[in-house]
Order: C-alpha cells, then structure tokens, then sequence
C-alpha cells in the first residue's frame, strides 16, 4: 500500500524500523536524543528506544564518527548522524583515512559495517557555511558507497539498504527536502543500491539528477512539454557505485544529456558523468553533452543571489532547449 | 629484585624485548638492501612499554597502535614471519601486502593495526569500548599513541567522549619527546601530559616507559581498575626512540650526547641486570634467548623471500566486500 509521507518522517520509519530490528544498531549524532534531531528526522526515538542506543555526541565529528568505525569493528551497527555536510569536513580524517581503507589495508580481515547519514545543499539562505553540496567529494573516494534519496520512497527504504551493507555507506538527504510530500510503499523492499531509475520515460533528452536536483528537474520536463519536448528523467540514487548502464541505455536512445548537479561546476560530479557518457556513448549523442551546476561562488546569503547561484527549473529548461537547437 | 611474581613472565619479558630489538635490527638492514620501502619508524629504544603492557591484556581486549607499531604487534602475538612479510609487500603478510610497516593488522588477534594518521586511532579505540560497553563485554581496549597526538584534536574529542561516557580504554601515551623532529617543550604549552589527561576527570599518572616492570605493574593496575569500573584509565609512559624518526631522518634536531645519555637506559639490559641479580637469569638462559630470537627472525625472512607476491589481477580486491550484502 502506498502511504502518505514527507520525506522527514518516510527517513524517521526507517530509522525506528532498525532500531527495532536490530539490537546491534545505534544511532549517534550532535542533537539526536533529547533536541530530536536537527531536522527533526529523529524526533522520539530516544524515549522509544533509550538514550544508550539513540545517543547525544558533544560536538566533535571527529572523534564521534572515529567511535562509530570503532564500534562497527566492534560488533554493533551504528548509524551516525552528522547534523550537516558542511560538519562533516571536520570528520574527514576518519572518513576518507579509515572508514574507507580498513578493509583493504588490512588485507580484508575488517568489515566497518556503518552508515553516515547527513543533511547536504543550499537554497535556504544560510550562506557560504551551511550551503554546501558535497555528495561528489565524497563519491570521489573507493571504500565507501554513496546515496542520495530523492524521493519519498528512497527516504524510506534505502537505509534499511545501507545497513544490509557490510561496508560503510553514506546517505545525503538534501535538506530542502525533509518537508516534502510523496508516498513510499509500506510494502517495499530494500533499494538496490547500484541502480538508477528512470523517473519519467521521454524520447527527445534525457535529463540526469540526484537528490535536491531531482525534484527541479522533474520539475523542469514537465514544463518543456509545452516546448513539444519529451525529456526522460533518470534519477541517479547512488553515486558510487554509478549506474553508468542506465544513463547509457537512455542517452542511446535519446541522443541528448543535459545533467543537473547543485555542486560547483569544476570537478563536480557532473563532470564524472558527463565524462562516462563521452567516453562509452560519444557515437550516440546528436548534440553536446550540457551541464547545470551551481555557480563558482560561495553560497551567497541574499535569496535573489542564492536562486542565480543554484540550478532552477527554468534554467534547465533554457539548457534544454539550448541542446535541442531551439534556443 | 622483586619481579612480577611469575618467573616465566619475568623471562617472557625479556623475551619479547629482545625478539622487537633484533626483529627491528633486522628490518633496519633488509631496508638498506631494498628488501623492504615505504617507511620503516623504528621502536628501538621503546620495547619495555610494549612488552609491559601486552604482558598484562588477555586475548579478548583490544589493541589499537600508531606507525610505529612492529614492538605492539609482536609484543600482541602476531608472528614475525607474518609481519617480515607484509613489509616485503607479499600476499602472506599480516594485512596481505596492502598496509605495509605502518598497517599490521591481526583481528583474530584483536590487533586494530597500525593507523599512520597522528591521533587516528583514538576515536576507533573509543568506538571499540563503546561496543563492549553497549554489549555487556568485560574487555578492555588498549590505545596507544604518541605524544605528538597530544596536539591533535582528535585526542582531546577522544578523551572527553572516553571520559563522558564512562568507557573502558586504556590510553597509552608513548612520550618519547620528539614528535618526529619537533620536541616537545616546542610544540606543547603544558609538557606534563599525564595532567592533561587527567583534566578530563580520567585517574592518569606518569611511568618510567624504561623500565619493563614498572610499565607492566602500572599496566596491570590500570586494566584491573578498568574491568572493576569501566571508565578511562591514562598512562603517560616516557621514553626515548634511540633510532631516527624513520630511515630519511638526518636527526638534525638532537644531539648525539642526548642519545648517548637515554642509550644507558636502555631497558633490555636493564631488565637482563635485575634478573641476573636476581638468580632468574645466567649467561646460558641469555644465550637461549638469544639463538631462539635470531632462529625466529631467520625464519620469517625465509618466509618472506619465499612467499609469493598477489597477481596484479587482485589489485582491486577488498576495497567493498565481494558479496555484498550481509544478512
């Protein structure tokens, strides 16, 4: 049955679900216990579930998200939460030097079964601080996997993919989606990690996104059918490992790619894609490959900035159209 | 003399010491012959404080090391010939040539290597008790590091989180004064470090890192006060690298006449002396050491010489688990 949900409470399910299910998980994280998370995501599960097991860190991403690898090894299966990816550069020690190379370093004798859960993107004038969109930095880096939920749907059902997971994986919830509304299936499984979705079939561009994007983009295609234009929308889901099939399979057969990535344009991860697709589907595509990326500024405070600084819809639109040669 | 108590642990003491130094020696002369690259941080000088401390845990607890970790780890029971291996970047080596000097890791050993990153391993240790803690587990983590680590942040994020949450670490500071090349009345404003410790409310207290029975007795206490009432113990052990930082460091920073000063405590023959004034040891019981040692290392390099390397065609194997998905 499809349930009504913000993307906030569909994330909230999931998280009492394996709390529920497994003694071993714990949630860890600044604020997540008796302020109910910064973003509300895990409001009232400290009196469901006891303060040891939902449990408030002091403010030190490090050492936190250091604890959390060491309680992995250790047997348990945390999931921390770090309030925002701007906060999570203080942790990137423990990220990128263990999270990511115990197992290989050492020969794989160790497992860090861990998920890192964190807000990430702009668009809530919060300035250059707290507007960071880092999912690609991370999906730089072999040794942990990358997810970005776009969808109610994916809000609820891909962590419980996450912690199926014997390696660490990291889920960004954009935070301007936690209010937004859609139905998750109450029946559903696991997400598959590894795998895009094509969100909207169309014929004439294929539209490529993740995350906060996606909603715009989704947004946008609708809007180019009064351009007499179909635009297909694949949904990305994983950034590491990249579904590069999925957007080959549909850039073959519509022969245009225009990606969306709320990231700076230098060295985002749409360059990634867009370099998978000229290498692998070069001979397919009828026009150049475009990108929409954030603007190479620090996140401006003032809104009318901060909308220009961002990738809208009429902007992907206008991209669109540009691609098609009808601009 | 009074010893531990245990004639055989008074000679395994020596024992362990003597098979650190000549395996280290070893190491030293198969790197000028190209044998083993990378870095190579040599413990020399240092061996009481492992063999001290790794008398005292039982094979449940937990060891977390730094790079300079050869001593922990023999000291800990890993074999010679396992580490003689890795370090020659072979497949049989203990983290199966992908970690080298600096990552030993052995987890049936519970040895959690051989982090290369100044501080790293604190937070992991942390998160190590966390697990025993949250599962009832009457282990204790044993952490070591150096007192480099002291300026990092992670250090002082670890110990409030250790401190705070009542956990069962032991922290072990090597100071042996010189963080690489910096000493530290430079680098630290207060260079009692036991205080500083001990002002995140953990009982903490200075030991003479030269002498293997004092290392061993304060080790002893501690561990004990820790499996009676879980919570962070801190020991400031104080001794002195005689070798250079690694095998590139000129030693620019100290004078021969300091070296020469600590090198007439070095703790082998030190401990060898009370023995022997105590009847525990005569000249044949020393040459048994001696040939028993020398046999074990000629063996590991035997064994190294002979193992084969991985094919390349493994080069990308446990970077994520093979299978996937856990149940």
């Amino acid at each position: 049955m499809r349930v009504r949900s913000t993307y906030r409470e569909a994330l909230r399910v999931a998280l009492r679900e394996a709390l529920r299910d497994d003694p071993r998980v714990l949630l860890l994280g600044e604020d997540v216990a008796f302020y109910g998370g910064a973003f509300a995501v895990s409001h009232g599960l400290h009196e469901e579930f006891g303060t040891e097991r939902v449990r408030d860190t002091p403010l030190s991403e490090s050492a936190f998200l250091g604890a959390g690898i060491g309680a992995a090894l250790g047997g348990l299966h945390p999931i921390v939460e770090v309030m925002t990816v701007n906060f999570s550069l203080l942790a990137l020690d423990q990220i990128v030097n263990s999270a990511a190379t115990l197992r290989h370093m050492s020969g794989g004798q160790m497992s860090v079964p861990m998920v890192v859960r964190m807000a990430t993107g702009g668009g809530r004038q919060l300035a250059a601080q707290h507007s960071h969109s880092l999912e690609g930095w991370y999906a730089h880096v072999p040794g942990i996997k990358v997810l970005a939920p776009g969808t109610v749907d994916d809000a609820r059902w891909m962590l419980p993919a996450a912690l199926r997971e014997p390696d660490p994986v990291f889920l960004f919830e954009n935070a301007r989606l936690y209010p937004m509304e859609g139905t998750y299936d109450d029946a559903g499984s696991p997400a598959e990690i590894g795998r895009a979705a094509v969100r909207r079939p169309g014929r004439d561009v294929t539209l490529i996104a993740f995350g906060g994007g996606l909603p715009k983009t989704l947004e946008a295609a609708e809007t180019l059918t009064a351009h007499s234009v179909d635009a297909e929308v694949v949904d990305l889901r994983t950034l590491r490992p990249l579904d590069a099939e999925t957007i080959l399979g549909s850039v073959r057969r519509t022969r245009r790619a225009v990606i969306v990535d709320e990231a700076w344009r230098t060295g985002s991860f749409a360059a990634e894609v867009a370099a998978r697709i000229a290498e692998e589907g070069f001979y397919d595509l009828e026009a150049p490959i475009l990108r929409i990326c954030g603007a190479e500024v620090p996140m401006p405070y003032a809104k009318h900035l901060e909308d220009a600084a961002l990738p809208q819809p009429h902007s992907i639109v206008q991209a669109v159209l540009r691609t098609m040669g009808r601009a | 003399m009074s010893g531990t108590g245990d004639p055989g642990r008074d000679l395994s003491l020596l024992r362990v010491m003597v098979l650190i130094r000549r395996f280290e020696e070893q190491a030293a002369e198969l790197y000028t012959q190209g044998k083993i690259r990378g870095f190579l941080h040599l413990y020399i000088g240092e061996e009481a404080i492992a063999a001290g401390v790794l008398s005292v845990l039982g094979p449940e607890d937990a060891v977390v090391s730094t790079y300079r970790e050869h001593g922990h780890a023999l000291a800990r029971g890993v074999s010679a010939a396992s580490i003689m291996a890795e370090m020659y970047g072979k497949a049989t080596g203990c983290s199966g040539g992908r970690g080298g000097s600096m990552h030993l890791f052995d987890v049936a050993r519970r040895f959690y290597g051989g982090n290369a990153i100044v501080a790293g391993g604190i937070p992991i240790a942390v998160g190590l008790a966390l697990a025993d803690r949250q599962l009832a587990r009457k282990r204790v983590t044993a952490c070591f590091f150096g007192e480099g680590a002291v300026a990092e942040g992670e250090f002082h994020e670890s110990m409030n989180l250790a401190a705070l949450w009542q956990l069962p670490v032991l922290f072990l500071c090597e100071n042996n004064f010189y963080a690489m090349g910096t000493a530290l009345q430079r680098s630290q404003a207060v260079t009692d470090i036991a205080s500083r410790a001990a002002s995140y409310g953990m009982p903490s207290e200075p030991v003479d890192g030269m002498d293997v029975l004092a290392v061993a007795q304060a080790a002893q206490r501690a561990v004990e006060a820790i499996r009676a009432s879980p919570g962070p113990r801190f020991l400031e052990l104080r001794t002195y690298r005689f070798r250079a930082h690694s095998m590139y460091d000129p030693e620019l920073y100290r004078s021969k006449e300091e070296v020469e000063r600590w090198k007439k405590r070095d703790p082998i023959p030190a401990w060898e002396a009370r023995l022997r004034e105590a009847g525990a040891l005569d000249d044949a019981g020393r040459a048994r050491i001696e040939s028993e040692v020398a046999a074990e290392i000629e063996a590991a390099v035997v064994f190294a010489e002979r193992s084969p390397w991985e094919p390349t065609e493994d080069l990308l194997k446990d970077v994520h688990t093979e299978e996937g998905i856990v149940a």
